[in-house]
C-alpha cells in the first residue's frame, strides 16, 4: 500500500471541559471515499476543522503525501490541496456563480483587470469535466440549495483541491438532490480526487463510502467497509447500543375527525398562491403524513393551520369549531401544538433558559401565570419534570437553549408541545438534523401521542420517516395534494414519482415548467 | 451528586453575575486611566483631579445629594432605553418623551395650583407618564403596522417635542419678563427635597424623585423578570418568530413596550420640572434622554444595573465642577471620560479580552 494522500495521526483537541478529539487517526488514499460517521457532537466536524486549519490541534500530527504539515489556516489547507464544503455555505449571495468561484484568486489581465472571459471559460471547463452543471452567470442567491452546494464544490476544485471534505452535505438537500450529489462525488473520485464525507445518516454511508470510520465521544470506535456490515451494524457502532429501526406500530384506530381542512388556499410572502384549494381530514388516533419536496407549499399550509399565516380561502375546523381565522394564540388555546420545521427560528428562543422556553405559548395560563404574574416555582417544577420525562440532557434548567445539542433542543420543544396535552400535533420535519438516537426518541413520542387518541399531522421531507410513522400519506406537489396512499401501500419510488410531479395533471405539469426557475 | 450539581449551577450563576459586572467595571477603569493620561498630557495632575472629582461627588452630604440629583433623570431615561432594548427596540427618542412629560408636569403644576400636594403630585406623575407613553405611541404604531424604524421616528418626534416646548415657553405659557420660561410652580406642585423632610440630612438639592427612581428601577426589574408582560417583551426582543409561534402578538408587544419606555422617559422630565427647576424652560434637560442610552448600555440593560451606572454618570457630572475649582482641570474633561466609557462599552469585546486574554480568541475560532 502506497503513501496515504492525507493522514491524521493521534490528533487530540480539547475545548474547555470537553475532549472533542482523543487521539484520532484516519487515513485517506487517492481516489477513495471515506465516510466519517458519528452522532451530533461525536467530534467529526472538530477533526475536519483541525485538518482544514480552522482549529489548532493540542496533539498529534497531520501528513499530506507522507510529509508532516502544520496547517495554519484554511488558506494554507487549500495550498496543500485540501478543500472543504461547510454545512453552512460560504458564498457571496449577490454575486454570480463565476464571481464566487474565482473570488480571491481571480484571473487578471493588465494587472488589476479581472479577465471574466477566462474565468467563465475556466468554470465552464471545470463543470464539464466533473459533470457539475451550474449556470456560471446565475446569481447565487437565486439558486436552489443543491446548486449552491455545487458552487462550493467548484470553488474547491478551482483551487486545485485533491482532497474534498464535505461536512454533512446532505442535511439541506432533497432526495433528488442527494442522488445528484452522489453522482457528482462518484465522478470526482473517478477523476482521482479523494473525499471525506461527514454524516450521521447510515443509508448514505452504505451507498457512497468505500470505507467508514465511526466516531463516538471524540474517539474512533471502529472502521469498516459497507460490504462488511449493514445499517444496523453501523448504528450499533455509532451509538454504542442497539437502535430500534422499525418501531412497533399498531394499526390506527381512526376516531372522530380532529382537524378538517376544506378547500384551503394560502398565499406566500410574494402574495402568490402557495397552497391551492387543499382538503383533507385528520382523525383522532391517526398520523397523517404529508410528503413532498421542500417548497411545495407545506410550510405555508402548516403556518395556515397553526394561525401564523392568513388563510386566503376555504375553512379549517378543529374538533368541529372553526379556527380558519384564529390567531396563533387562539390556535394553541384551542388545542393545537406545533413542532416547527425550523427550531432555531420558530421553535425556541435560543437566549432563553430551558424554563423560559418550556412555557412559551402557555406563559399566560395557569399554573405558569396568574393575573399576569408568573409563578417561578411552578415553572421550575414542571420544567424539571418534563426535562426528566423527555430525557433532555442538560446540566441545569437554567442554561440557555443554545447550550443544548440539536437533539436535546428538539426534545425540549417536544416536551413543551406535548406537555400541553394538545388535541392535534402538527409536526414539521421533527427530526431534521438529529442523530439516530434522537430520531428514535422523537418517533416514539409522536406514535405515543397517536396511541392515546390524538391527531397528528406530520410534514416531512424524509421518506423513511413518513414510511415509519404514517397511517395515511398525502403527497403534495406545487401546492396541491396530488395523491393519497394508505400506510404501506406506496414504495419510496411511488412517493418520489408523485413528489416530483409525476402524477400531476397536464396543468400542474405546465405550471412546474413555468415556475421551474424560481425555486427558492 | 445532586448537591454537586446544585453547587455547580450556583457557581455558574455567580460567575455570570460577576462577568456582567466585571466588563462595565473594567470599561470604567480603562476610561479613567486614559482620562488620567489626557489630564496629565495637557499639564494637570491626574491624582489631584480625580481626588477632587471624588470629593465633589461623594465628599459630604451636600455632594452626595448633588450626585443623587444628577443621577435621578438618568435612572429614568436609562430604564426607558433599557426596557426598549429588552424588547428589541432602540428608543433613541427618550429625550422627546422626556420633554412631553416635563411639559405636562409644568402645565398641570400651574393649572392645579391650590389643590393639596397629595392630589397634585400623583396626578402630575400619572398624566406626565401617559403623555410620554402617548408620544411613543405614534412611532410604536408606525413600527408595528408598517415597520417604520423607531430610530428614525422617535428621533423625529424628539425634534417635534422640543419645538413644541420651545414655542409654548416663548408663547402661551411664557411668564412675564424677558426670559422664555413658565411661571414658577406653586410649592404644592413641587417634589419635596430630602432636607424639607429631615433638615439634618444636609443633602442639598436632592429631592424625592431619587427614591421614586429607585422604586421604578425595582419595579421595572420585577416586571421584566416576573410578569408575562416582561416575558413577552423579552421573547420578542430575542426572537420574534419564536414569539409569534408561541402565540405572542409581536405588534401588540412592540406597541406596549415602546409606550412603557416612553412613560419611563417622561418620568425624567417630570421630576426635573417638579423636583429641580420648579418651572419649565427651553433647556431644562441636559440631554438626559441621550445620556440614558449610555447608562442603559453600560448597565447591559439590567434595570438594577441602571441605578449603579446612572449614579456613576451623576457623580462624574456632580464632581466635575469641584475638579475644575480645585485642580484647575476644565470640567469638559468629564465629557471626554464619559465619551471614553461609552466607547469602551460599545467595544465590550476589548474589556472581555482583558478579562480573558486567551479564551476570547479560542471562542471566536471555535464558533
Amino acid at each position: 500500500m502506497g503513501t496515504a494522500l492525507l493522514e491524521v495521526r493521534e490528533v487530540t483537541k480539547r475545548f474547555p471541559g470537553v475532549l472533542a478529539n482523543d487521539k484520532v487517526s484516519l487515513s485517506l488514499a487517492e481516489g477513495e471515499i471515506v465516510a466519517l460517521l458519528g452522532e451530533n457532537g461525536a467530534g467529526k466536524s472538530t477533526l475536519m476543522n483541525v485538518v482544514y486549519g480552522l482549529l489548532a490541534p493540542d496533539g498529534g500530527e497531520i501528513l499530506v503525501d507522507g510529509n508532516t504539515v502544520h496547517v495554519r489556516s484554511p488558506r494554507h489547507a487549500i495550498d496543500l490541496g485540501i478543500g472543504m464544503v461547510h454545512q453552512h455555505f460560504m458564498l457571496v449571495e449577490p454575486l454570480t456563480v463565476t464571481e464566487n468561484i474565482v473570488l480571491g484568486i481571480e484571473p487578471t489581465r493588465y494587472g488589476e483587470v479581472i479577465d471574466f472571459a477566462k474565468a467563465r471559460a475556466d468554470v465552464a471547463e471545470l463543470s464539464e469535466r466533473y459533470g457539475l452543471f451550474v449556470d456560471p452567470g446565475a446569481t447565487v442567491r437565486d439558486l436552489p440549495v443543491g446548486m449552491q452546494q455545487r458552487v462550493e464544490i467548484l470553488k474547491a476544485l478551482y483551487r486545485r483541491a485533491r482532497v474534498l471534505i464535505l461536512d454533512e452535505p446532505t442535511a439541506v438537500l432533497t432526495p433528488q438532490e442527494v442522488r445528484e450529489l452522489f453522482a457528482v462525488v462518484r465522478s470526482l473520485v473517478a477523476e482521482g480526487l479523494s473525499v471525506v464525507f461527514i454524516t450521521h445518516k447510515l443509508e448514505e454511508v452504505m451507498s457512497i463510502a468505500d470505507r467508514v470510520v465511526v466516531m463516538r465521544d471524540g474517539r474512533v470506535v471502529g472502521e469498516t467497509r459497507p460490504s462488511e456490515t449493514d445499517t444496523a451494524g453501523l448504528a450499533l457502532m455509532m451509538v454504542g447500543r442497539d437502535v430500534v429501526f422499525r418501531i412497533e406500530k399498531q394499526p390506527s384506530t381512526c376516531g372522530d375527525t380532529i382537524l378538517e381542512v376544506s378547500d384551503v388556499s394560502v398565499l406566500d410572502e410574494r402574495r402568490l398562491e402557495a397552497v391551492h384549494s387543499v382538503s383533507f381530514r385528520v382523525c383522532a388516533g391517526e398520523i397523517l403524513a404529508i410528503a413532498g419536496v421542500s417548497g411545495n407549499g407545506q410550510t405555508e399550509l402548516v403556518e395556515a393551520i397553526t394561525g401564523l399565516r392568513k388563510v386566503a380561502g376555504g375553512a379549517i375546523t378543529l374538533a368541529g369549531s372553526d379556527i380558519t381565522h384564529a390567531s396563533a394564540r387562539q390556535t394553541i388555546e384551542a388545542g393545537v401544538s406545533h413542532v416547527p420545521e425550523d427550531r432555531h427560528r420558530r421553535g425556541m428562543v435560543l437566549e432563553f433558559d430551558l424554563a423560559e422556553n418550556m412555557i412559551l405559548g402557555d406563559h399566560r395560563r395557569l399554573p405558569f401565570a396568574r393575573h399576569g404574574v408568573m409563578d417561578k416555582a411552578a415553572i421550575a417544577r414542571i420544567t424539571t419534570e418534563r426535562v426528566a420525562e423527555y430525557d433532555v440532557r442538560t446540566p441545569s434548567i437554567r442554561v440557555a437553549g443554545n447550550a443544548l445539542s440539536g437533539g436535546n433542543q428538539q426534545k425540549l420543544v417536544l416536551a413543551r408541545e406535548l406537555g400541553r396535552d394538545p388535541e392535534l400535533l402538527v409536526a414539521a420535519q421533527p427530526t431534521r438534523g438529529l442523530d439516530v438516537g434522537a430520531i428514535e426518541f422523537v418517533h416514539k413520542q409522536i406514535l405515543a401521542e397517536r396511541d392515546v387518541g390524538k391527531g397528528v399531522l406530520l410534514v416531512s421531507l424524509e421518506l423513511e420517516e413518513i414510511q415509519t410513522l404514517a397511517d395515511r400519506i398525502l403527497v403534495m406537489f406545487e401546492g396541491r395534494i396530488v395523491k393519497e396512499f394508505a400506510a404501506g401501500e406506496a414504495s419510496d419510488e411511488d412517493l418520489g414519482y408523485y413528489m416530483t410531479g409525476g402524477g400531476g395533471d397536464k396543468l400542474a405539469g405546465e405550471h412546474a415548467e413555468l415556475s421551474g426557475t424560481e425555486v427558492d | 451528586m445532586e448537591n454537586g450539581r446544585d453547587r455547580d449551577a450556583g457557581m455558574r450563576r455567580l460567575r455570570a453575575v460577576l462577568e456582567q459586572v466585571a466588563t462595565p467595571f473594567v470599561s470604567v477603569v480603562i476610561a479613567m486611566a486614559i482620562g488620567s493620561v489626557i489630564i496629565w498630557a495637557v499639564g494637570y495632575d491626574p491624582v489631584k483631579a480625580f481626588s477632587a472629582l471624588f470629593a465633589g461627588a461623594f465628599g459630604g452630604p451636600r455632594q452626595i445629594g448633588e450626585t443623587m440629583l444628577r443621577a435621578t433623570p438618568l435612572i429614568f431615561t436609562g430604564l426607558a432605553v433599557a426596557y426598549g432594548f429588552r424588547a428589541g427596540l432602540f428608543n433613541i427618542g427618550a429625550e422627546g418623551q422626556l420633554f412631553m412629560g416635563g411639559l405636562v408636569a409644568a402645565w398641570l403644576g400651574i393649572a392645579l395650583a391650590g389643590l393639596p400636594t397629595f392630589v397634585i403630585i400623583p396626578t402630575i406623575l400619572v398624566a406626565g407618564a401617559l403623555a410620554g407613553a402617548a408620544w411613543a405611541f405614534v412611532p410604536a404604531l408606525l413600527k408595528a403596522r408598517v415597520g417604520a424604524h423607531e430610530v428614525i421616528t422617535t428621533m423625529m418626534f424628539t425634534f417635534i417635542a422640543r419645538y413644541i416646548v420651545s414655542w409654548l415657553v416663548t408663547g402661551s405659557l411664557k411668564a412675564p419678563g424677558q426670559i422664555p420660561q413658565t411661571d414658577p410652580l406653586p410649592v404644592e406642585s413641587t417634589l419635596p427635597r430630602f432636607i424639607d423632610i429631615l433638615p439634618g440630612l444636609g443633602t442639598g438639592r436632592a429631592h424625592l424623585g431619587f427614591l421614586i427612581a429607585i422604586v421604578f428601577a425595582v419595579v421595572v426589574w420585577w416586571v421584566l423578570k416576573y410578569t408575562t408582560l416582561g416575558y413577552e417583551a423579552r421573547a420578542v426582543g430575542f426572537n420574534r418568530w419564536a414569539s409569534e409561534t408561541g402565540g405572542v402578538s409581536v405588534s401588540a408587544t412592540t406597541v406596549k413596550s415602546l409606550c412603557i419606555s416612553g412613560a419611563l422617559a417622561a418620568m425624567a422630565g417630570i421630576t426635573e420640572v417638579i423636583g429641580v427647576h420648579g418651572r419649565l424652560f427651553d433647556q431644562f434637560s441636559a440631554g438626559f434622554g441621550f445620556t440614558g442610552i449610555a447608562v442603559a448600555l453600560l448597565a447591559r440593560n439590567n434595570p438594577l444595573g441602571v441605578i449603579a451606572t446612572a449614579v456613576l454618570f451623576g457623580a462624574l457630572s456632580a464632581g466635575a465642577g469641584t475638579m475644575q475649582l480645585q485642580a484647575n482641570v476644565p470640567h469638559k474633561v468629564i465629557f471626554i471620560i464619559q465619551g471614553l466609557v461609552i466607547f469602551l462599552v460599545a467595544a465590550q469585546q476589548l474589556a472581555h479580552w482583558i478579562l480573558h486574554p486567551l479564551k476570547g480568541r479560542e471562542e471566536v475560532k471555535g464558533a
